[in-house]
């Protein structure tokens, strides 16, 4: 399992997301993979970019994967929301021959389609770590009911993500259900948390983010489990019925590795009673 | 010897001479090597002109003719024919065409037009001057006819055939013919009772002395070509003998399996053995091998029939002795003219929508489902009633384009019948459920045909059908009812309806099998593994492999109304076949050198039309004079270049190159 990455942190794992960030390298480095931060990152271009500019934006990513065709490795993004426009941006070099010429010269690099972006749940939950995934888990999550929520940016659209099954995602699932854990079907998976407009219009947001809570309270959940900084945020500040756990913290609680205690503390309603 | 050669240059009125000389046409090519006579005539394609070419060639001796004018597809036959008229073999003459590839495309210059005419036209000369005398070939011609699929399309193609007083064979994979037409309750526009429709033909079919049914069967093996197809056809074991049996039904009730009846949409139970459907031609029961306990131990029970040694409660239980377990398949060759492809469609599952419960919430159903329901012989009797309580339901949200129009994740094409299916089921509802509701989520009514529109109109407005202009995002399953989220694109709202059955019109796509089916009968399909025809204008019921024809859902999705008419044009093209004794083909086909090919076989695959095949005997390959259509693939395939099309040799081509290039120097 020596097999090395590239990563890109994204702002969120300096910030907001601190938690997941370190909750997810504690995972990786468990699981014995090697991560190469890129070295001259810059912004994603965020959630404004291609509301000025689909040039920008476009442009923004296109120097990011330059700098990880450099590195001729595959990239890890644990951020949906970066991943979501890299992912974008990777798929009009690979069909836009215009656009991949335009951002080759700007760039100076060759694109040949072989650097592969790679949201967390791309990497971790690849059908070939299952066995290593369920040799680390210490303490099985037995008796603990999670719904698992993807959100929108690693699934969809399925033309740009490669998820086959866009409405009924499973990976977070089956990985839960390896842990140890009691999965429970239910019907907001890919529903919208609001994204955005948790800044813009918080009462619509918050009709979203209850209505989600509602069909996982429902569904008799003790927690919601996702893999998306926003998500998370939207949803857990928005109400007090339910705690809200990325996947890795999960992995990291039934690997008993990582400084867990802390990162509880970075969530609004408190986790630490499930375990 | 030298061939005489005519050269006759067409003005088309002003299409040509507009923008070619063309009496500096006829100078340049009266001075071309081997040509005795050119001239030049307003319009050539007229009576006089044809008769100035007829009255040429018999005044020279021509042996070559070179007719200047239009694209061989308009013309070529019409100048062929008045040459075959004065004796001149027809294949000696050929058209140089100066209109579409050098008039119409050079209207500006006409010194070049008239230098680019006269090197076609000498181009043309030389390969006149290497073509043979050519005899159209004969092909037997076997007047009976072989339909595959006993839905209407089959039904009505088979009917008009055999009424001409033509052998019909009706290949039906089920043990009933009568298709999905015969789950389906009532028609549109009209509201016609489809069972009363349909078992008029079905009987028409069953007494018609011309008409031989195989019931449980599909084909095994096409051999043959046009004219002469042996099909083989595989037939299950049905394992009642319709001679004894009285259909008193006394083994319904004794078996003791339970599965979902397919016949029914899953919406009832059925034994191992029992009745296909409620047509008056399935009364009698036919039992299904892979369910019946008697094979429970038989790994494949198609190849073991009669191994089984289970229960019998059904032989036990007969009064008649009708029932043989033992009994196993059986194989009939059948010699036919010409194949008639009716294989029909199946639903794209309801499994393969997560967002609208992936098959899984009873009260979401597909629409033919739903004609079960509306069906009086249906399990419900004719009556709507929610499968998961058997309670009338009050809100019934129809959903539209369901798997259809979405080339993302499922088929990209229009399913074509679901509108008005849809309206026709809602209102067939309505009419019923007098406070019900039915909404109806729709992209776009398609109500283009006679009395659609106004069909779709009265369910509105009499009926009171919601339509709601959106796509349903998904479909949950919460206490006691479905809840439907959905939007109003016309007035931009979101909109959740509480439901109690949810409708769903899904795409049609092929009958399951239909790939193998095709390879077998050398049929091309197309990406959605629909059966390609000729050409989609002028030759709409031709298969790409001549004596085999398209009728019905298989070739696209469409209603009765069109499956029907498109059954009865392809009985007529046949018919129109059948009214000579014999078939001739053209002889512009490939050819081998003996002494060239080396029996690679590389033609073999190249070949879409199955012309090739190896000779066994002197292991290089053959051409099926009747099945070639003179493409050309395989010459450009074969590696040794021993394969050559008639009158169109590499040699003839390589020389019109040189010509038309500037006098290269031929090969």
């Amino acid at each position: 399992m020596a097999t090395t990455y590239s990563y890109y942190p994204g702002c969120t794992s300096h910030s907001t997301a601190i938690e997941y960030i370190e909750a997810s390298l504690a995972v990786i480095d468990a699981l014995g993979i090697g991560l190469n931060e890129l070295p001259d990152w810059c912004c994603c271009g965020a959630a404004s970019a291609h509301n000025l500019s689909t040039s920008l934006a476009l442009g923004l990513s296109a120097f990011n994967l330059a700098e990880a065709h450099k590195t001729g490795r595959d990239l890890v993004i644990p951020c949906a929301g970066c991943y979501g426009n890299l992912a974008q941006a990777d798929h009009v070099m690979r069909h836009d021959e215009k656009e991949r010429q335009r951002f080759e010269k700007q760039f100076d690099f060759n694109y040949d389609g072989q650097v592969k972006m790679l949201s967390l749940v791309d990497l971790l939950a690849r059908e070939e770590l299952r066995p290593a995934i369920k040799d680390l888990v210490k303490k099985p999550l037995k008796g603990l009911k999670v719904v698992c929520y993807y959100g929108c940016a690693i699934v969809r659209p399925g033309a740009i993500t490669g998820v086959d099954d866009t409405e009924n995602p499973r990976r977070i699932d089956k990985m839960m259900a390896d842990l140890g854990a009691e999965v429970i079907d239910w019907s907001c998976k890919v529903d919208c948390c609001g994204a955005d407009l948790g800044l813009t219009d918080a009462e619509k947001t918050a009709e979203l983010v209850n209505k989600i809570v509602d069909y996982a309270v429902a569904a008799e959940a003790d927690c919601l489990v996702t893999s998306c900084a926003l998500c998370e945020a939207n949803i857990d500040i928005r109400q007090q019925r339910l705690p809200i756990l990325y996947f890795t913290e999960m992995m990291a609680e039934a690997f008993q590795i990582g400084d867990r205690q802390r990162w509880w503390k970075k969530h609004f309603n408190d986790p630490s009673k499930l375990f | 010897m030298e061939k005489k050669l005519g050269v006759f240059v067409c003005w088309c009125g002003s299409n040509i001479a507009g923008s070619i000389d063309v009496d500096l046409a006829v100078a340049e090519a009266a001075k071309l090597d081997g040509v005795v006579h050119a001239e030049n005539y307003m319009y050539m394609c007229s009576d006089p002109g044809q008769q100035l070419v007829k009255d040429t060639i018999s005044e020279k001796g021509l042996d070559g003719v070179v007719v200047a004018c239009c694209s061989p597809r308009m013309h070529e036959n019409t100048f062929r024919k008045a040459a075959g008229a004065v004796g001149l073999n027809s294949y000696l003459l050929e058209i140089a065409n100066i209109r579409e590839q050098c008039s119409w495309v050079h209207q500006n210059n006409k010194p070049l037009a008239t230098a680019k005419a006269v090197s076609i036209i000498e181009g043309t000369l030389d390969k006149v001057k290497e073509n043979l005398p050519l005899e159209t070939i004969t092909i037997d011609l076997t007047k009976r006819v072989c339909v595959v699929g006993g839905g209407i399309a089959g039904i009505m193609s088979a009917l008009d055939l055999a009424n001409a007083d033509y052998d019909v064979a009706i290949i039906e994979r089920e043990p009933a013919i009568g298709g999905h037409m015969a789950q389906i309750s009532q028609t549109f526009p009209y509201f016609h009772n489809i069972l009363e429709l349909l078992q008029k033909k079905i009987d028409e079919v069953k007494a018609h002395p011309r008409i031989k049914l195989y019931l449980n069967s599909e084909v095994e093996v096409l051999d043959g070509y046009v004219g002469n197809f042996n099909v083989t056809i595989k037939t299950r074991p049905a394992f009642v003998d319709p001679a004894k049996c009285t259909a008193c039904g006394k083994c319904l009730e004794v078996c003791p399996v339970s599965v979902a009846d397919e016949f029914n949409r899953g919406l009832s139970q059925r034994g191992a053995i029992f009745r296909y459907n409620q047509t008056e031609g399935a009364r009698i029961p036919v039992l299904e091998q892979r369910d019946c306990l008697h094979f429970v131990d038989v790994e494949d029970v198609e190849m073991d029939a009669g191994a089984g040694e289970k229960c019998t409660a059904c032989v036990d239980v007969c009064p008649e002795n009708a029932i043989d377990l033992g009994t196993i398949r059986t194989f009939n060759e059948e010699f036919v003219g010409a194949i008639v492809m009716a294989t029909g469609y199946d639903l794209y599952s309801p499994a393969k929508m997560p967002e609208y419960g992936a098959g899984k919430l009873p009260d979401v159903i597909d629409a033919l489902a739903f004609e079960r329901l509306l069906d009086p012989t249906g399990p419900t009797k004719g009556q709507v009633l929610r499968p998961s309580d058997g309670q009338v339901p009050k809100k019934v949200v129809f959903i539209q384009c369901v798997g259809s129009r979405d080339p993302e994740r499922h088929k990209a094409y229009c399913s074509r019948a679901c509108c008005m299916y849809t309206a026709k089921q809602a209102r067939l509802y309505r009419q019923q459920v007098e406070d019900g509701t039915a909404f109806i989520s729709y992209m776009d009514i398609r109500s283009d045909s006679r009395d659609f529109e106004e069909f779709v109109q009265q369910g509105m407005e009499e009926e009171n059908l919601v339509y709601i202009r959106g796509r349903v995002a998904k479909v949950i399953q919460e206490d006691g009812f479905l809840r439907v989220f959905t939007t109003d694109t016309l007035s931009s709202r979101q909109l959740e309806i509480e439901a109690d059955l949810v409708v769903l019109a899904m795409a049609m796509e092929p009958k399951a099998g239909i790939r193998d089916l095709a390879k077998k009968m050398n049929v091309t399909i197309d990406g959605d593994a629909f059966l390609s025809e000729t050409h989609i204008k002028l030759y709409p019921v031709e298969s790409s492999t001549k004596g085999v024809y398209l009728a019905g859902c298989g070739q696209s999705p469409k209603d009765i109304t069109d499956t029907v008419s498109q059954a009865l044009a392809t009985a007529g093209k046949i018919q129109t076949m059948f009214s000579n004794e014999t078939l001739i083909a053209d002889p512009l086909i490939a050819e081998v050198k003996n002494d060239v090919c080396s029996g690679c076989g590389i033609c073999i695959d190249i070949c879409p039309y199955g012309a090739r095949l190896m000779n066994d005997f002197t292991r290089i390959t053959d051409v099926n004079q009747a099945v070639c259509q003179g493409c050309g693939a395989c010459i450009a395939a074969c590696p040794n270049k021993a394969c050559e099309l008639i009158n169109s040799t590499s040699r003839q081509f390589i020389r019109m190159i040189g010509d038309f290039a500037g006098k290269a120097e031929a090969v």
